[in-house]
């Protein structure tokens, strides 16, 4: 775990001093290459153990539950956020 | 949206390989995707460290700017363990770990599924891992669909709220569209901060 957290701070600090140089600038592409890889080696191995993929229904339906409740949670919350601190200024500008 | 589906595809892909064909173990190896995870995490420190929206952002900072991530994090989090009351299977704790991808389903997943793995074992870490993966690619989803409704009903920060760390990309061109311009930093600085939160709670939460 800790060594992610190094990794990414290593680049940030790569990032920022060859911020002039422009290959560094390229990155958008590969992340979403080296997404779809780890994706695609997460999906070989969800494929190939039987008993995940004999219970997969009810694992979606779990994660359409949590998924709507992390939503409607930061829905919320951001909702009240913005009453409380954003819009008066809102009116002001309008 | 064209990218969500395109990672579908290629999770699907993954998954009937998987099914239809016996898999070489060093494929599946859990070395192979974490050198994987550490790449990807080099690539995205030095993204965020050789753009111009960290130093913008430093340069006129907004205090009030803060409370939109911290929203988004209490908010999901609060909510996960409640949906855990509905979920006999996991504790509270797991479900917040899930809920704390905040829509960052490579790297959650993964984590999870790595965390966990010590406590639990194999086969429920890797079924709480695969809960987390489309709980989050679920959450992306419908923040991209949702959001010129978030936008009407709960505020413009909502459509930038729901988005979790999607908000700095896949989502921004979305919450641009509906919320306007100058949501753009607002947006950037939300998807970095959560960005850098997920290994933090996820890891949290593992070890509870």
């Amino acid at each position: 775990m800790f060594s992610i957290l190094i990794f990414m701070l290593t680049g940030i600090a790569l990032g920022y001093r060859f911020r002039h140089v422009v290959l560094f600038h390229k990155t958008e592409k590969t992340i979403s290459i080296t997404i779809l890889f780890l994706l695609f080696f997460f999906g070989l191995n969800i494929g190939s153990n039987q008993s995940l993929i004999h219970n997969f229904s009810s694992f979606g339906l779990q994660a359409l539950l949590l998924a709507v409740a992390g939503l409607a949670g930061s829905l919320i919350m951001s909702w009240i956020t913005y009453r409380l601190f954003f819009r008066k200024e809102d009116r002001h500008e309008k | 949206m064209k990218s969500s589906i395109f990672v579908l595809v290629v999770l699907g892909l993954g998954v009937i390989l998987g099914l239809s064909f016996p898999v070489p173990d060093f494929l599946l190896d859990k070395s192979l995707s974490t050198y994987i995870l550490y790449a990807l995490m080099l690539q995205v420190g030095i993204s965020l460290g050789c753009s111009d929206s960290l130093k913008k952002l430093v340069r006129n900072f907004d205090f009030r700017l803060l409370l939109i991530p911290l929203s988004t994090i209490i908010g999901t989090l609060i909510f996960s363990a409640a949906a855990s009351l509905l979920l006999s299977k996991w504790t509270v704790a797991d479900c917040m770990a899930v809920g704390s991808g905040f829509a960052y389903y490579s790297l959650s997943s993964l984590l999870i599924t790595q965390l966990k793995e010590a406590s639990v074992g194999v086969q429920i870490a890797s079924e709480l891992g695969t809960i987390a993966l489309l709980t989050n690619i679920f959450r992306e989803l419908m923040s991209l669909v949702g959001a010129p409704w978030f936008r009407k009903y709960f505020g413009s920060l909502a459509p930038v709220s729901a988005a979790g760390v999607n908000s700095m990309d896949v989502v921004l061109p979305t919450i641009t569209r509906f919320s306007g311009k100058e949501m753009i930093p607002v947006a950037i600085l939300h998807g970095i901060l959560l960005d850098m939160s997920v290994p933090f709670f996820v890891t949290l939460f593992c070890q509870m």
